[in-house]
């Protein structure tokens, strides 16, 4: 045998040629790195404007699913200064996985209120997503309650995305605590059988299909609605959002009244290099400014108090939260995904 | 080394064949592809069974006859697609014909979930189709009429199996080419029509080739997510995320998709057992099939039917891409540097991906190939077919799998480091694209081992035979025998794999490093986030990366003569 590992030699040299084509982490002095599942567009400015401010230079990685199977594999070793997520749920599984650390922050602490960020500093919202009903702009509906989605008088004409979607999941995780898992179930089948077509798409599809004519109401988170009444007039966005008017449903239950919010949120990443700056950018993202582009950039509503609105989202009137625990919710919300398995929702 | 194999009980014989540098080799590739599924099964191991009741209960029986029903739909509309297309540009000729030969790989530039998508947006009520439906049956609103609804079982079976079958046209005309075409004029001149020798001859020849292209196809079904998110189609692989991402259980969650790995590896190895005696080398020179010419309406009436399957599964997709980019690129101002950028990441990462995994699959082929009939249980097989188990798990599965692993690696590196140079570089695979690549050959190994062992095995084994009894080597063998004879093998293994690399979303979303997009995940961004402006781009841009190859790949299937 002349040359036995010939083949190994062209492994090898494959390697050498893929490590042409990687680019690794550039070190700079300043700087601090964010893994988040929330689209980059959206937070992209938010950074930007962090950077400009402080001169320190933010590295991203955009990760959909396994943000924290990730962070785990990588351990002590792992770059990752900022966690950012959004849903009540997903910050929860992040402090409970171990990967987050507490901080203590006079800004923090002051800037959000002690409902939406942990008892010890490990996770803090940044932002407020409420949970609204779309409604055929012509429709005579100008309030409305959850609990009426599953009334017969709107069968075939109800809009949603997959049950199993956490926006999904928490609120119905908000039904189970506030009426119990029975009433919830009930509902749920209610709902499941008013569906005008399968439970599945995005929020956006909702008013999409409103206009479509393949329903008249549907449950949607309150931003998209910012993003698409504001869109440029003769696009499809824009088109989606004239097509639809937003009621704020509250839960029927007398302790309530409100309406269900679920968060956007971010913790100090457990080996956090970087620590100082970590916090110096979530401290920058509840800023006036932070918070003022949350509002009118994002359209979601700001954990800080006195921020100006959207006028889009402005002319929903006052946000009334739903007064439930968020704690409350992401406990219950495993009970609510096994529910949508139970009655077949999304079949 | 002693040449005198064919005396040598099976096991001596097989290292005797290959050296045993090569079977070392296809043993350390398939240890690396194993890593991920070990590290699965660590994971499963790990969790409790409880959740299985409830599955069992209220989620297995919808999700079991929703998967079975999409594996079924796609894999008959692939087959009747993709041989039907392949018999018809070899058998008859047409005006046209050339030009589908290659336009019937144009699908495969464009990834499923782009196509979902698009038809979504093509087919809904306020779309182009059904407002000029309207506009024809004098209706005015939505609300008065529309269509039944895209997604459905049915609307996933159509969209899938429009954009799959050109994996089976691919295997499948390979084969029909090069089939010697005396077999099938034997059968002329015994008096069968041309169906018929389609029917009795051509198609059980072609078996093969269509159970490798099928089974590509199925596997891309099976584990795709995106495509199923828009058409809201409940299967296995929906389970296995909801169990892991919305009950946060990463151990019930690899239980499935191990479950389904199971499977999936059964149903692989039945169909390899059916067809296990036979085999389909030729010295003959191959001399491809006369075409018979059509004309007049037969003519119009087999190109229409030809361009069917390219219309639908590529020119509709593609041209909403154009018009859509279209409409949106003076809003846009342009392409951006982070566009850009992502598309230099895309191709360099794909073709180092695809270097790696053409010369692992090269190496498992090789080492896996045999001499003689009696051979066929050899350690080297053993390796090919687990080689293969990546492309059987969904791609986050994989990525997730991959993490432990790669963590250990990335470990091991820093304290040999540490001990020998006296630094710690930190997280070298997982911190760099380097994850990426190991990624990608894990997962598209099957795609490249598979075409060069269909190769490898039309090779008569009479030729390495000569050229050892002559006093070559294994590796020279490989080298001056049949690599040439390989190439139309290996360039079309390698223009799959880059397609197949470049489109590659859920293992890239998970783990490239910070500060790096592809256009996949451009585009992924881009959707999420609701504003389609660069997203339209970035999958024309993926579209556009993805034809070259598959215009090469047409280029470099055989020719029918006339």
């Amino acid at each position: 045998m002349k040359r036995p590992f010939r083949p190994a030699l062209a492994l090898l040299r494959g390697l050498a040629l893929a490590s042409l084509a990687v680019s690794g982490p550039a070190f700079s002095a300043e700087e601090v790195s964010l893994y988040t599942t929330r689209e980059p567009g959206l937070i992209q400015p938010l950074l930007e404007a962090f950077t400009k401010e402080s001169g320190v230079k933010v590295n991203t990685v955009f990760v959909k699913d396994g943000l924290i199977e990730r962070v785990k594999a990588e351990g002590e070793k792992s770059p990752a200064d900022v966690l950012m997520t959004v849903d009540i749920g997903n910050l929860i599984d992040l402090v409970e996985s171990g990967v987050t650390q507490p901080v203590q922050s006079q800004t923090l602490e002051s800037v959000i209120p002690a409902n939406l960020r942990g008892a010890d500093g490990r996770w803090f919202a940044l932002s407020l997503r409420d949970r609204v009903l779309y409604v055929e702009k012509d429709l005579d509906l100008n309030a409305f309650r959850y609990e009426s989605l599953a009334d017969p008088e709107w069968k075939g004409k109800v809009c949603i995305r997959s049950g199993q979607h956490p926006y999904n999941t928490a609120l119905i995780a908000a039904m189970i605590a506030h009426d119990g898992a029975e009433a919830a179930e009930q509902w749920l089948r209610g709902v499941k059988a008013n569906l005008a077509r399968k439970a599945a798409g995005g929020d956006r599809d909702v008013a999409r299909d409103i206009l479509g004519g393949i329903c008249d109401i549907g449950l949607a988170n309150a931003y998209y609605v910012g993003h698409m009444k504001n869109a440029e007039p003769g696009t499809d966005a824009r088109k989606w959002g004239d097509a639809i008017k937003v009621v704020r449903p509250t839960f029927a239950n007398e302790k309530s009244g409100g309406t269900h919010v679920n968060i956007s949120g971010a913790a100090v990443a457990r080996h956090a290099p970087n620590r100082d700056n970590a916090v110096r950018l979530m401290e920058y993202l509840v800023s006036e400014e932070a918070q003022g582009l949350y509002a009118r950039a994002n359209y979601e509503y700001p954990v800080r108090s006195g921020v100006k609105l959207d006028p889009v989202i402005e002319s929903f009137g006052p946000l009334k939260v739903d007064p439930l625990p968020l704690a409350e919710i992401a406990k219950h919300r495993k009970q609510a995904s096994e529910l949508v398995d139970k009655v077949g929702f999304d079949n | 080394m002693n040449r005198r194999f064919p005396s040598l009980p099976f096991g001596l014989a097989a290292r005797a064949e290959n050296g045993a540098g090569w079977l070392l080799l296809a043993v350390l590739i398939a240890l690396a592809v194993l890593a991920p599924v070990a590290s699965l099964a660590w994971a499963a191991a790990g969790g409790s069974l409880a959740h299985w009741s409830h599955l069992a209960a209220f989620v297995l029986p919808q999700a079991l006859a929703n998967t079975a029903l999409l594996l079924i739909g796609v894999g008959v509309l692939v087959t009747l697609l993709g041989t039907g297309a392949a018999w018809l540009v070899t058998a008859y000729d047409f005006p046209t014909r050339r030009m589908l030969s290659w336009a019937l790989l144009l699908p495969l530039a464009v990834p499923t979930y782009i196509v979902a998508f698009a038809y979504l947006d093509l087919l809904h009520p306020i779309g182009p189709v059904q407002t000029a439906i309207r506009a024809l049956l004098g209706y005015d609103s939505p609300r008065a009429f529309r269509l039944p609804d895209l997604r459905s079982l049915g609307g996933a079976v159509l969209v899938l199996g429009f954009v799959l079958y050109p994996y089976v046209y691919l295997s499948t005309r390979a084969m029909f080419m090069t089939q010697a075409a005396s077999l099938l004029e034997a059968a002329r001149t015994l008096g069968a029509g041309r169906l018929e020798v389609f029917r009795r001859v051509a198609l059980p020849l072609a078996r093969p080739a269509i159970a490798v292209g099928v089974s590509l196809a199925l596997l891309e079904t099976l584990n795709d997510i995106g495509a199923s998110e828009f058409l809201g189609v409940q299967t296995l692989t929906v389970s296995v995320y909801t169990t892991w991402v919305t009950r946060s259980d990463l151990a019930g969650a690899a239980q499935i998709a191990l479950t389904m790995l199971v499977f999936v590896l059964a149903l692989i190895l039945l169909e390899r057992h059916g067809r296990r005696r036979q085999r389909y080398a030729n010295t003959q020179r191959m001399r491809p099939m006369q075409p018979q010419r059509l004309r007049g309406a037969a003519g119009v009436g087999a190109a229409a039917l030809g361009w069917l399957p390219v219309l639908a599964g590529f020119v509709a997709p593609a041209g909403y891409l154009v018009v859509e980019t279209a409409k949106r690129l003076h809003r846009v101002g342009g392409v951006s540097d982070a566009l850009i950028a992502g598309a230099f990441n895309t191709v360099g990462i794909a073709a180092a991906a695809t270097l790696l995994t053409l010369a692992a699959g090269l190496a498992v082929a090789w080492a896996g190939r045999t001499l003689r009939e009696s051979a066929r249980r050899h350690p080297g097989r053993a390796c090919a077919r687990i080689a293969s188990l990546g492309y059987a798990l969904p791609g986050t599965v994989l990525a997730i799998g991959l993490l432990g692993p790669l963590a250990l690696v990335d470990d091991a590196l820093n304290t040999v480091l540490s001990a020998v140079a006296g630094i710690a570089p930190g997280l070298i695979l997982m911190g760099s694209s380097l994850a990426l690549v190991l990624a990608y050959t894990i997962r598209f190994l099957a795609v490249s081992a598979g075409a060069i062992e269909a190769g490898l095995a039309r090779v008569p084994a009479s030729l390495e035979q000569a050229s050892r009894l002559l006093g070559e080597s294994a590796g020279g063998t490989l080298r001056r025998v049949h690599l040439p004879l390989l190439k139309p093998a290996l360039a079309a293994a390698a223009l799959l794999v880059f397609v197949d690399a470049m489109k590659e979303l859920p293992a890239t979303l998970l783990l490239r490093p910070m500060n790096f997009d592809t256009l996949a995940t451009w585009l992924y961004a881009e959707a999420a986030r609701g504003t389609y402006e660069e997203g339209a781009v970035a999958a024309l841009a993926i579209v556009a990366t993805g034809l070259l190859p598959v215009i090469l790949l047409a280029r470099t299937q055989p020719k029918t003569g006339h």
